[in-house]
Parts: C-alpha cells; structure tokens; sequence
C-alpha cells in the first residue's frame, strides 16, 4: 500500500516537473484548427529541428474560443494562442495581463496570418431551397449555429447576418435587429462551439442549414461526404479576422520566447500559407491565394469595422450580458 | 408453528402480500416485459452500439486506437488520477466512518451532510470551485505562479478534482454499517487488554472488510469516469491533461468515431469489470452475515 503510494507521488512529481530537454510549446486554439494545427505542428517541427538543431514539441488544446481564453486567463500555460477572434485575445491582454494591449500590432496583417469568411452547409439537393441569408429567416428553415456567448464562430455567424440586413436596409439597425430574432428563433440548439454545431448537422442529422467557418463546412463538404451535403454561398459575408499571440508572460518565465516567435512567423511563410490553404483558410499570401483559387468561393465580404465598429464595441453592444443578443434570444424564448 | 393455529397480524399481512403479486398473468408478463424491454433499449442496445462502433473498421484500427500515443496518456493519466484518489478517499472513509460511528460528539450530523456534499453539488461546479481558488485569479493563483506551482489545468487538479467528487463513496458505505455493528465488540478488546491501534485492525476493519471494498469499487468506478468536474481543471491538452472520458470527447468531436468508440469501450468494459467485482463482493459479504447469524444462533 505504501509502496503504491509512493510510487504514485513519483510519477506525480515527475509530471511536475517536465520530461527532458525538448522544448515544448502550448497552443491553445479554438475549435475547427484542429486538422490545420495537426499538419502545421508536424511541418514546424521540421522546419525548426533544420534550422537550429532543436527537437519541438507543439501541444494542442481546443474548445469554444472564449472558453479556451477563459482557461488561459484562469492560468493555463499557454505560450501561443491561436483564436477566432481578436476580442478574445484582448480579454486575455484586459483580465490578466499576460501580454501587453498592443499585441495585434507585432505581427503582419493585424496578427491574422490567415481568413476565413461565414457560409452555410446543407444537405444534398438543398431540399429547403436555401440561397441567401433572407431564406433562414423563412418559417420551417430549423437553423444551426453555436452560442454566441461561448464560441468565436458564433459571434462571426451572428455579425455576418447582422451586416447583411444592416447594409440591405441602408443602415437601418431596427431591420438589422429584426433580422437577427427572426433568425434565432429558427435555431433550435444552441452548441458551446463550431465542432459541437457541425457534429449536431452532420452527425445527429439535426437543422437543414448550417451556418459555419468556410474552413468548417468545406471540410465538413469535402471530407465527411459530398455526396450528403452542399456548400450554399451567400451574397455577401464577413470577412474574419482569427488571430494569433504570443502569451508573453508564460514564454518568458518558460524560456520559449524565440521558439513561439517562429512557430507564428512561419505561419506567414510560403509553407505555412500552404498548409492553412489546404485545410480551407483563405491564405493572406496572394500567390498561394491564387494557387488555390478554385477552392475558395468568390463572395462579396464586408469587414466587422464596415458594420459594428472594433470588436470592443461590438462586444458590448451584441454579446454582453444584456446586449442584443441577449434580448432577442430570450424575447423568442 | 404457533401462528397456524393463531392468526396473527403478520399472516394477515402474508397473505395479502401473496394475494398482491397473484395478478393476471398477462399482468405479470407485461410488467416483466416491459422491464426487460427498458433494459434492453436503454443499457444493452447502447453498449452492443459502443463495442460494434469500436470494431466498425477492424480489429487494427481498435487496438491503434489504444496504443496511440494520446490515448496511452489518457489511460496512464486515469490510472495514476484513480490510484491516488482512491486509496486517499479509503482512508478518509474509514477515519469518518470511525469516528461517526464509534463515537458521540457535537456537530455529528453535520459532518455527515457535508460528507454528501459532493453527490448534491454538480461536477462543474466542483470543477469550478477549485478554478476559483488555484485559478491565476483566484484566490491563491497568484501566490501559486510566484512559486512555480501548478495545481489546475495540470495532474493535480485533475486529482483534486477526481478527489471531490468521489469522496463520499467509501464514507457512505462505511457509516451505516460501522453504526450498526455498535461498540460491544471494541469494548470486549479492550477489557482484554488490546491497544486501541490493535482493536481497529483486528476486530473492527475485519467487521467491515466487504463493505469497504464495496466502496472502493464504486469508488474506483466514478474516479475513472469521472467527466464534467475534470474537464474543468483540464485545460484539455492532449497528451498531457487528458483523461480517458476528455480524450473520448475530443476523438468523437474530430469526426474519428471508431477509435472514439474504441476508447470508450474500454470504459465500459472496466464498467463490466467493476459491476462483476460488485456482484462477487456482495455475495462474499451476504454469505459473511449468514455465517455470523448461524454462529449467533449456535450461540445461543
């Protein structure tokens, strides 16, 4: 019993304290990035092992967007995060201090190494006639899309809808709004993250549209069964922005500043273009961009600055406690 | 015997008891069925789905699934969470059930509702509650990062957690039956000059051995399936803060459902394991009082 217990306090001790020499890094990411990082982790490990010797270890976490930021703020050792949207990484930089205001502005691109715009999957033959954002509003559309209040995702759904109305009404924000509770009163499950909708479409069978990252419903087209479902790309869109940190004060008491450093740069490079390119993120460089050209539909996107301000605003006028968000959701209730 | 010849109130009471289960047959066989019916759709039929999802693409790609570096951490991971909470909380449950059952004192009471509290307090808030006291802004999260120390989002907190959760299983078991065994037995050891120390292992821990292990089974059972309180305090970094139920979650939600299933039936098969541990237990420990009632029988 004591020889259990002592060898069980071992293996504690030993967790604690970190294996070997190797450097590892931690990239706390949001939820569809799990098939990018996959092959992005592997390629840097090589690119990184040629250049310096050093053996890299990249560590993958993933969830909702503000729920990973939340874990982060909370203490979890992150020495990169990856996430859909900058406003997460401000509560990072407000709430904790871990690294300073200004961190949007070190890296190219508003530190977005790559984009991603909304569409909509549904399944084969569009059997609900679903063309552009004013048919999910139509009764009988079921439509699914996570929770704004948890997922990244969610909130780039809710304000690619938002500015479609806004900018058909000619700014006329009580069209916009009108819009939007329309449309969540077609959705009849909210998921904490863009995995959890798009197992609820695909694999539940739940919805006859969903409204997803591009990178998220072609994979889910492409890869989970073309023969079930259809890409329906919309008039217009957003064009998100997901970003990309380093967490100064874990890299610098953990000794991996210049490791993270290029683990992001290499995200801009001819390779790490290619490789998010592949797993359906609009890459920012133009030749890898037109390389891939065919994948990518041509939709007309409008920026969250054309349509709500900064994140901050639109933060605090949609998704806190109380904001629109909230009134139409339980005013449908 | 007596109550032939002199009906009593408890033939009365025989008697309509057997009048209550002479129903229509068709009565009794829809009832069984009915039963048997619910088992089926809502345990068998489940765990057939589990181990044929598992084996829905070969026997290779279930045992990789296994030997896949991340799954092995998040067996390794369960493991070492299961082996240090439990024999913890067997302790713990043998000291409380000591001393509520042996012993008199103030606050008694409520020192067995705060026991129950973790079954009455759902798992994310157990989860959250130590996300509030080791979080980086929590109560003692700075002072933790000043020091180097991590408790959540690392093992520790994973066992804290698994801790929590399972800490009334042992205890529970324990009390009642240390209750009703009383004092007489230790008060006999004692008049013949045993220690205190000597007491408790000879004559109290025997009394109560099948019940304890009946505790730690169902113990062990809840530390290894443990989800909602530890995925709070994971983190949820593969290969590292993963246990068995997380790394099953993040299979399923990147679309690779066989190993999901894989995994998962790994956990039911412990599930299996554990309910034949808990049948074999209960069966020594009904034959254990049925020995000591003909003993007692004998003796008088």
């Amino acid at each position: 019993m004591i020889r259990k217990v002592c060898f069980f306090v071992a293996i504690l001790g030993a967790s604690l304290l970190g294996f070997g020499q190797r450097v590892t890094l931690l990239n706390v990411s949001y939820d569809p990035t799990r098939e990018l990082f996959q092959d992005y982790n592997a390629a840097f490990a090589k690119y990184w092992k040629v250049k310096t010797g050093q053996d890299v270890t990249i560590q993958q976490s993933h969830g909702g967007s503000s729920k990973q930021a939340r874990a982060v703020i909370d203490g979890l050792d992150a020495d990169i995060v990856t996430l859909a949207l900058a406003y997460d990484i401000d509560a990072i930089a407000d709430k904790a201090h871990l690294l300073p205001s200004n961190w949007q502005s070190r890296l190219p691109n508003n530190s977005s190494p790559y984009t991603s715009t909304i569409i909509f999957l549904v399944r084969k033959g569009n059997p609900k006639k679903i063309k552009d954002w004013d048919d999910l509003i139509r009764p009988g559309v079921s439509v699914i899309t996570p929770n704004p209040k948890t997922s990244g995702g969610a909130r780039w759904n809710y304000l690619a809808a938002w500015g479609y109305a806004l900018r058909k009404s000619g700014g006329d924000e009580s069209k916009a709004r009108d819009f939007v509770s329309k449309l969540f009163a077609n959705v009849p499950v909210l998921d904490s993250g863009a995995r959890g909708s798009t197992t609820t479409f695909v694999e539940r069978g739940m919805g006859d549209v969903l409204i997803a990252w591009e990178n998220e419903a072609l994979l889910g087209a492409n890869e989970l069964g073309k023969e079930r479902f259809e890409i329906v790309v919309p008039s217009t869109s957003i064009l998100c922005e997901p970003s990309v940190s380093v967490v100064d004060r874990v890299v610098d008491k953990k000794g991996t500043r210049a490791t993270a450093q290029a683990y992001l740069e290499y995200l801009y490079s001819p390779e790490g273009q290619e490789i998010a390119a592949k797993r359906y993120y609009r890459p920012r460089s133009a030749a890898v961009l037109k390389k891939y050209a065919a994948q990518f539909p041509n939709v007309k996107l409008f920026t969250i600055a054309d349509i709500a301000g900064d994140w901050k605003q639109a933060q605090a006028k949609h998704f806190a406690d109380g904001g629109i968000f909230d009134q139409v959701y339980s005013a449908n209730q | 015997m007596a109550s032939i010849t002199l009906p009593n109130p408890g033939v009365l009471a025989a008697s309509r008891a057997v009048q209550a289960t002479t129903e229509q047959p068709w009565v009794r066989w829809s009832l069984i069925a009915i039963a048997v019916a619910f088992l089926g759709v809502f345990l068998f039929l489940p765990l057939a789905i589990v181990f044929s999802s598992a084996l829905e693409r070969g026997v290779s790609v279930y045992v990789g699934a296994l030997r896949e570096p991340d799954a092995m951490a998040a067996i390794k991971l369960t493991l070492i969470a299961a082996g240090i909470s439990v024999p913890l909380n067997m302790i713990f449950g043998i000291t409380a059930a000591w001393a509520i059952g042996k012993f008199d004192f103030l606050g008694k009471s409520l020192l067995i509702t705060l026991i129950d509290l973790p079954f009455s307090v759902s798992p994310v808030v157990s989860g959250l509650i130590y996300v509030l006291i080791f979080g980086l802004q929590g109560l003692l999260g700075p002072w933790l990062a000043a020091h180097d120390l991590k408790i959540i989002f690392a093992v520790p907190g994973i066992v804290l957690a698994t801790m929590f959760v399972t800490f009334p299983f042992v205890a529970r078991e324990l009390i009642p039956l240390v209750e009703a065994q009383g004092t007489e037995e230790e008060e006999a050891a004692l008049t013949l000059g045993a220690s205190g120390w000597q007491t408790f292992w000879r004559v109290t821990l025997p009394n109560v051995k099948w019940g304890l292990l009946y505790g730690v089974i169902l113990c062990n059972a809840r530390a290894m399936g443990e989800f909602g309180a530890v995925s709070v305090v994971s983190g949820h970094i593969r290969g590292r803060t993963n246990t068995m139920p997380l790394h099953i979650e993040i299979l399923y939600n990147e679309y690779q459902f066989a190993p999901a299933f894989a995994v998962a039936s790994l956990l039911a098969l412990l599930a299996l394991a554990t309910l034949l541990a808990k049948t074999v237990v209960e069966w020594k420990a009904r034959q254990q009082s049925t020995e000591l009632q003909r003993m007692s029988g004998e003796a008088l």
